[in-house]
């Protein structure tokens, strides 16, 4: 399980069997790495969660992806969980699901975002497939993703007010929002430049 | 696979001139021929009758080819996740029926293993086996639905006819044993709603039996047709490095050659005792995922077979007062039975404080579930990880090369379902 991962094993209770170990040692190799930053591990119903401090996040998420000994090439989900109606502070966690091939391990990552500066360091520059899922993340929580190329929302339209999954938004507000969305935007200038006979109405933009 | 046997080598990038699709397609143009000077814009969807959905692309036009293409969503959001974390655990079940729409039944399945995993149960094994004989038959009712329409968008249009009375004979067995043939919400945490009728194992017998000639049909009338392998073969091929960068998975993925399916790679409802194989592709175009649905639909039929040979009668619920409601008679006749009756049904199913990733192999792949419990009646945080979600996001680089026809072949073939995409 544990091929190439070149630390003593860091097995804890009840880790005992090759995968209970092998996940264990996974925790145990970030905090050898990244030290303070990794402000947690956890193992329940044989889920592995690390929490990990904002700003090192992206160099666990880079070593994780990069390192051909963990090699999690596969960016299963990115997601946020809104603490409010627990009254953990802080606020949000930012959560990165992961899997590895060739090693059959998942590891999920949690990032505590603080409610007054919500932001994180964006991911799409180490999987591609982060896109729309941060962007859904941010439409859903108004978490910034700090760097992402294109962060507009995605499920709800654009001149939707406000972020729907956060707890302190209502389940059943309405919105009438007639206008489709400005696809011409998330065209470059030289498309644009050589379109000619525009549409009107509605679907123009 | 098939694939080899064909007579006529693959026709591959664009180095043939005597390959009109794939030269055309991607083609360098002059710019200053006055032909190509402007781009012409249009509009495709948000309701169109090829786009399985509402979906809205727009594209950049150089004559027939898309030179930039943008998708939008978002027509068919319904809020999945916050109606799921305003509902106790087991009313979210008819909101997972909506999500793949195709298959409900493996949307019921990934959402009620999840909440199993939460609770630390296991369910006891008839009710395993008559989800892994529902879950196969409605994989292959997907696949039959995404093939079947697919070839109506490339002009086949009997193969939609054979497809869908496939899926109508499966509807039969999946209406008499849930009282719904679509939205059938069968699973519950712990089991199932209800046990299956006296029969249901002859009426699946007869599935294995009537379904391969359906599949066989259409593989006889499409799978060497000229017309159907120039509009697929090399049609937004993608490499396995890339699909899996963009967190692609199920037969889309297996389609660019990674063998990745969770019912091998991590086995759930005794997947691992089962023989079947897992077919890949090798260029990931549209047409090898033809090739990957048209055997996943017999493989299936091969679990299902297995496992209809080995149900015998059993309990289809787990024994546990805090998960199951308890037997009507211990309901009427015992105070503990009324007790555990009134407090699921007026305080619902309490997991543990805790958090799981609960992950299937839905019709279309990866299908997830994070569920954060607070300890109460209703799920705290409920997030769904559709596949179709990672599978659309690259959409517009698929198309961009493409023929403006070629649209409907690539969205058909991705299988693209606006319930999960959306939620």
């Amino acid at each position: 399980m544990t091929a190439g991962v070149g630390v003593a094993s860091r097995a804890g209770p009840g880790g005992t069997d090759a995968r209970g170990a092998g996940r264990r040692d996974l925790a145990g190799v970030l905090r050898e790495r990244f030290g303070d930053a990794v402000l947690g591990d956890d193992e329940f119903r044989g889920d592995l969660t690390v929490t990990v401090a904002r700003k090192r996040v992206h160099d666990v998420l880079e070593t994780l992806r990069r390192d051909p000994a963990l090699d999690f090439a596969f960016l299963v989900d990115v997601t946020v969980v809104d603490w409010l109606l627990v009254g953990r502070l802080p606020r949000f966690e930012v959560v990165h699901h992961l899997y590895s091939f060739p090693h059959h391990r998942r590891i999920r990552i949690k990032t505590p975002v603080p409610e007054d500066d919500r932001w994180v360091p964006t991911a799409t520059d180490l999987w591609k497939g982060a896109d729309w899922l941060e962007r859904e993340a941010w439409d859903m929580f108004g978490v910034v993703f700090d760097g992402h190329p294109n962060l507009r929302r995605i499920l709800c339209h654009e001149d939707f007010e406000g972020h729907p999954l956060r707890k302190d938004f209502p389940a059943d507000k309405r919105f009438f929002l007639p206008r489709p969305a400005a696809l011409n935007e998330q065209a470059p200038a030289w498309v644009l430049e050589r379109t000619a006979g525009r549409h009107e109405g509605p679907f123009a933009r | 696979m098939t694939r080899d046997a064909l007579e006529t080598p693959a026709p591959r990038a664009a180095a043939d001139p005597d390959l009109p699709r794939e030269s055309r397609a991607g083609a360098v143009v002059d710019r200053a021929d006055p032909l190509h000077e402007d781009l012409l814009e249009v509009n495709i969807g948000p309701s169109h009758p090829a786009m399985h959905g509402t979906f809205r692309i727009k594209a950049w036009l150089d004559g027939e080819t898309i030179v930039h293409a943008v998708p939008e969503i978002g027509y068919l959001h319904r809020c999945f996740e916050k109606m799921g974390e305003t509902h106790p655990y087991v009313q979210v079940i008819p909101y997972t029926d909506r999500l793949n729409y195709l298959s409900p039944f493996l949307n019921n399945v990934g959402y009620c293993l999840t909440i199993e995993k939460l609770l630390g149960i296991e369910i006891p094994v008839r009710a395993q086996l008559v989800r892994v004989i529902l879950g196969e038959l409605s994989r292959i009712m997907d696949h039959l639905v995404c093939i079947g329409t697919n070839l109506v968008d490339l002009g086949a249009l009997t193969n939609f006819w054979y497809m869908f009375q496939g899926r109508e004979e499966i509807y039969t067995v999946t209406e008499r044993v849930s009282g719904a043939r679509m939205m059938v919400s069968y699973a519950r945490p712990g089991g199932l709603m209800r046990d299956t009728y006296p029969g249901f194992e002859d009426d699946v017998r007869a599935l294995v039996r009537s379904l391969p000639r359906y599949v066989d049909d259409v593989d006889r009338l499409i799978t060497g047709n000229r017309i159907f392998i120039d509009r697929t073969r090399g049609v937004s091929a993608i490499t396995a490095a890339d699909a899996i960068d963009w967190g692609w998975t199920g037969p889309c993925l297996r389609a660019a050659g990674v063998p990745y399916d969770i019912r091998k790679a991590a086995p759930y409802h005794g997947y691992e005792t089962f023989d079947f194989e897992v077919p890949v592709g090798r260029d990931g175009d549209v047409y090898d995922r033809y090739l990957v649905r048209m055997e996943e639909m017999r493989q299936s039929l091969r679990i299902v077979a297995q496992a209809t040979e080995r149900l015998e009668p059993g309990p289809v619920l787990v024994d546990d007062p805090r998960v199951a409601y308890p037997a009507k008679t211990d309901v009427y006749n015992t105070i503990e039975g009324m007790v555990n009756h009134f407090k699921l049904t007026f305080e619902g199913l309490k997991p543990p404080a805790g958090e799981v990733y609960g992950y299937t192999e839905g019709a279309n792949g990866e299908l997830g579930f994070y569920v954060v419990s607070d300890g109460t009646g209703r799920p705290y945080r409920l997030h769904c990880r559709g596949p179709c979600f990672a599978i659309y996001q690259n959409i517009g680089k698929l198309l961009e090369g493409r023929l403006i026809s070629d649209i409907v072949a690539i969205i058909g073939s991705l299988n693209i379902v606006a319930g999960e995409l959306e939620r």
